[in-house]
């Protein structure tokens, strides 16, 4: 094999760092895959023959320096490999949202010009060839998965071991023209191209260069001592930068080896055959699995549920401090390794945490109860604050320094400053280069000294020097009295409750707070089937009399607590409703990434808005829906409008109470 | 119409082979129940056929006549050419006809994985001793029987079920280890008994997909019975259409929707 110059000099791009590990760690593990119900292995020799054969088929195929390339598909070796391949041959690759709906993806392809798309299955291959009238530059379509697709025309489709098996038989054809390629490769060089989610407004695309990418990848994983041992699962969106960085960046940087699923439902139990010893998830994910825990303990005979709260309620106490390593009783830690023995242990067994040592959680703030939970098992889970424009890291918790109301200190060769709104700007060797086609945005995010917006409000703790996250700046809003307004703030109080999966809060410009609810079907369902409520449709269940009475309660909950907080007391919710329909990014009222955009809500149901204030007790209303095939049709109900007991508050010049 | 030896291509680009089965005036009688009365119609290599009807038309017995599970009083059956004799159960297993059922018939405690494998008994012909101590031969086909199980469940997309008893699962799913189970089998026929009954409309769209899948990919011969006219019209390259045991109309979708005794007997009057 022959080592390119740069990887000697100083492993400038993705393709360089491949070509150090097919040499360095030639017989390890790169990359692992479930199919056919066994695990598929390919070392980092393998993969490095793989990756050659796929960019020699590129250069066949007529991919040029500088195309973008767009890969569409769920996590799985051969995507990675394409994006490898793509940045060996000198193009672009592009990850796109694969749940994304025909239109979204229309315009992204469009905006980036791809010429080339490589897709997962059938499915991808009908979107794209409906959009394809559209767009010009588009011309060959990549499948992985050959099912339903024989009868296609194959003029412009081609499989994916096709192509490798043309690179192999021109490998003397194109083998120099590839090692050009790959040698041209600088630091500077663009290295993937991520759209942002886009919470507001259009998808932009985010220019990351190597340097980016490999500078943070670097730094991160010498802060967390990652190395080539580790194991992680790549079961996030490849379209999300997180994932290209732990899974490309830091796999190749380190070397270690990234695990792709069977398939989306199979996530849960291949997380616990491979035992992770790195793992990242957003607050979702580790909601979803206490939800799970907790509705199965609901369901185990009597003696386990004993046990288990027991055992758990001594882990609360004395886990955290442990982790930590803080000083701790010598009775307080033989009851927890007792615990360990008997609860911890197998409930982290189950949750595929065994081996995981250090975790981390990301992209919203997670509910305080489910953090302490995962963290009194003893499950090193840490916080980090990040964007795309970053290449994720902004700030990150120290081992030892994990608490659930901070986002940690600035990762290494991070600086940050906070203007006089709150508004918390960073500069890193991770900063984004530009937006792509969009001079006007870069401009007004990234200042000429490399000082990028965050649009978060935040300070710095004082005594700690842990960044504190409030809530998105253009959300921070001011109450009809001037008091401050952080809707995320109160809503992740709420969504703590396993009842509630999404909850929205409005407030700004007014005098009282409210919020639109939605439970979850997982939980409440079992609940319902454990009380013996029968129904038929999410909004039958929704609109139950005894659902709206427990979503009363918790509603109730958060407002003690809330006012327990000199700084939001006045954001207790005073009215709500739970909402007959679940918030859906195919309805736009979500990102992909499943954040919520109150704007959109707030517009879609402003009748529903408007009875929040208007004090009426119920309403009539019919929405519009998106079924996941793009069809639309609608739903119409009656919704109860609850009043919520609040705390009574004292404020300046002002009782905030009813 | 056809000659039996020459195939057709269909409107897809699907080419159709010659006749695989042949049923010649079929007569089957319970004591004095005539369930079904002098029916003739083929059956194509490649081909999806459908037989409909109204409830009680005498479509599952024609199934269980197509299998040779029931040996008609009257008429022959051609397979493959040749007159197919009277046969014992075992013999019915082992020509090469798979079938799921009306009533799903899984083994409810036993996981998906091994219901599947009861599909790959014909074969495996290790010997019982072998099989007990898991040596040798038996392990060798159950390695290379599992692949192709494995392939099955990738196909039908039911990873995530593999180690799930069957009872434990929804009636759709059930109904999709069940085709697994028969498509185990690696059969030259594939016989569905209403592979949609009882589905929702999202369960019988995936199931609808899967079966031109299994015809597309693997070139499976498909006769099946189905109530649901939508589905059968969509999925079909021919279809039978029965009614108090007599064969009514035969031939393409569009035929056979303006056939007039079809309308009648099926579509038009209202009679169940």
């Amino acid at each position: 094999m022959v080592q390119s110059s740069q990887a000697a000099e100083g492993l400038a791009s993705i393709p360089a760092l491949l070509q150090r590990n097919a040499t360095q760690y030639a017989s390890k593990m790169a990359y692992r895959e479930k199919e056919y119900g066994i695990w598929q292995c390919w070392t980092w020799a393998e993969t490095e023959k793989e990756i050659e054969a796929l960019a020699l088929g590129f250069i066949n195929l007529g991919i040029k320096e500088g195309d973008f390339v767009a890969v569409i598909g769920r996590n799985r070796p051969h995507f990675y490999w394409s994006m490898v391949a793509a940045q060996s041959v000198g193009a672009i690759p592009v990850p796109l949202y694969q749940d994304s709906a025909a239109e979204e993806m229309a315009y992204v392809m469009d905006h980036c010009g791809a010429r080339f798309a490589i897709v997962e299955d059938q499915e991808q291959v009908d979107k794209l060839i409906d959009i394809q009238d559209d767009l010009h530059q588009f011309e060959h379509m990549i499948y992985v998965d050959p099912r339903g697709l024989r009868k296609y025309d194959h003029h412009k489709l081609h499989t994916f071991t096709g192509v490798q098996e043309q690179g192999r038989a021109a490998y003397w054809e194109f083998i120099e023209d590839l090692r050009e390629r790959r040698e041209k490769l600088t630091y500077d060089s663009v290295c993937v191209m991520l759209y942002t989610s886009g919470t507001t407004g259009k998808p932009k695309g985010v220019v990351l260069s190597n340097r980016n990418i490999i500078e943070a990848s670097k730094s991160s994983a010498e802060f967390d001592n990652l190395n080539k041992d580790d194991e992680v699962l790549a079961y996030l969106p490849m379209a999300w930068v997180g994932d290209f960085i732990f899974s490309i960046g830091q796999a190749y940087w380190t070397g270690f080896c990234v695990n792709c699923p069977e398939s989306a439902d199979t996530m849960q139990t291949d997380l616990r055959e491979i035992g992770p010893t790195y793992y990242f998830a957003p607050p979702r994910v580790f909601e979803t699995q206490l939800t799970n825990v907790m509705i199965r303990m609901e369901d185990a005979g009597r003696f386990k549920k004993w046990l288990f709260h027991h055992f758990m309620e001594h882990a609360r106490k004395v886990g955290p401090a442990i982790l930590d390593g803080k000083a701790v009783g010598g009775w307080d830690r033989l009851k927890y390794s007792l615990g360990n023995l008997l609860v911890y242990g197998p409930l982290k067994d189950t949750l595929g945490f065994g081996n995981v040592r250090v975790g981390y959680t990301a992209g919203e703030a997670i509910g305080p109860e489910i953090f302490e939970f995962y963290r009194s098992l003893g499950i090193n889970l840490k916080q980090l604050y990040g964007q795309t424009e970053a290449s994720v890291f902004i700030t990150v918790q120290p081992d030892g320094e994990v608490r659930n109301d901070t986002v940690g200190v600035p990762a290494p060769g991070v600086e940050i400053r906070i203007d006089e709104r709150g508004e918390v700007f960073y500069r890193s060797p991770g900063t984004f280069e530009y937006y792509y086609k969009n001079e006007e945005s870069t401009k007004s995010t990234k200042d000429p000294e490399g000082w990028v917006a965050t649009g978060d409000a935040g300070f710095f703790e004082e005594g700690s020097g842990h960044l504190r996250i409030i809530d998105r700046a253009k959300d921070v809003g001011k109450m009809a009295d001037g008091r401050m307004f952080a809707p995320k703030y109160v809503e992740n109080k709420l969504k703590f409750f396993p009842n509630i999966l999404e909850a929205v809060v409005f407030g700004n410009q007014r005098e009282q707070c409210t919020a639109f609810i939605n439970i979850d079907l997982t939980a409440v369902g079992n609940w319902a089937e454990r009380n013996n409520i029968g129904y038929a449709s999410y909004q039958e269940l929704a609109g139950h009399p005894r659902v709206l009475e427990t979503v009363k309660e918790h509603v109730e909950e958060v407002n003690r607590s809330l006012s327990d907080d000199p700084m939001l007391a006045h954001c207790q919710v005073h009215r709500f409703l739970v909402l007959h329909k679940e918030l859906d990014a195919d309805d736009g009222e979500m990102t992909r990434t499943r954040k919520v955009r109150r704007g959109v809500i707030a517009e879609k149901f402003e009748d529903l808005l408007g009875a929040l204030y208007d004090g009426s007790d119920e309403i009539f209303t019919t929405t519009e829906v998106t079924y996941e095939d793009g069809r639309k049709g609608s739903i119409s109900a009656t919704l109860k409008i609850i009043d919520a007991e609040v705390v009574p508050v004292e404020a300046p010049g002002k009782v905030a109470a009813e | 119409m056809l000659d039996a030896s020459e195939g057709y291509t269909t409107e897809d680009g699907r080419k159709i082979g010659g006749v695989v089965m042949e049923m010649k005036n079929i007569t089957l009688r319970f004591g004095g129940v005539v369930a079904i009365k002098d029916i003739s119609f083929d059956i194509r290599e490649g081909e999806i056929r459908a037989i409909i009807g109204p409830n009680g038309a005498g479509k599952s017995s024609m199934l269980n006549v197509i299998s040779g599970f029931y040996n008609p009083q009257d008429g022959q059956v051609f397979y493959k050419g040749a007159l197919r004799p009277q046969m014992k159960p075992y013999q019915v297993a082992r020509q090469g006809i798979a079938r799921t059922f009306q009533n799903i018939a899984l083994f409810d405690g036993m996981s998906v994985l091994d219901n599947i494998m009861t599909g790959r008994i014909r074969q495996m012909d290790a010997g019982i001793f072998a099989q007990a101590i898991w040596k040798g031969k038996a392990e060798r086909e159950e390695v290379e029987n599992r692949e192709t199980v494995e392939k099955i469940i990738d196909f039908l997309e039911i990873q995530h079920i593999r180690k799930t008893p069957v009872g434990r699962l929804p009636y759709g799913l059930k109904k999709r280890v069940e085709l697994a189970r028969a498509l185990a089998a690696e059969p030259s026929i594939l016989l569905l008994d209403e592979p949609m009954a009882g589905m929702n409309v999202e369960e019988k769209e995936d199931m609808s997909r899967f079966i031109l899948d299994v015809n597309d990919e693997f070139g499976t011969t498909i006769a099946l019975i189905e109530h649901d006219m939508g589905v059968v019209m969509d999925l079909s390259d021919r279809v039978v259409v029965m009614d108090y045991g007599k064969k009514i109309g035969d031939g393409t979708p569009d035929e056979v929707r303006n056939n007039q005794a079809v309308i009648d007997a099926y579509l038009g009057v209202a009679h169940d």
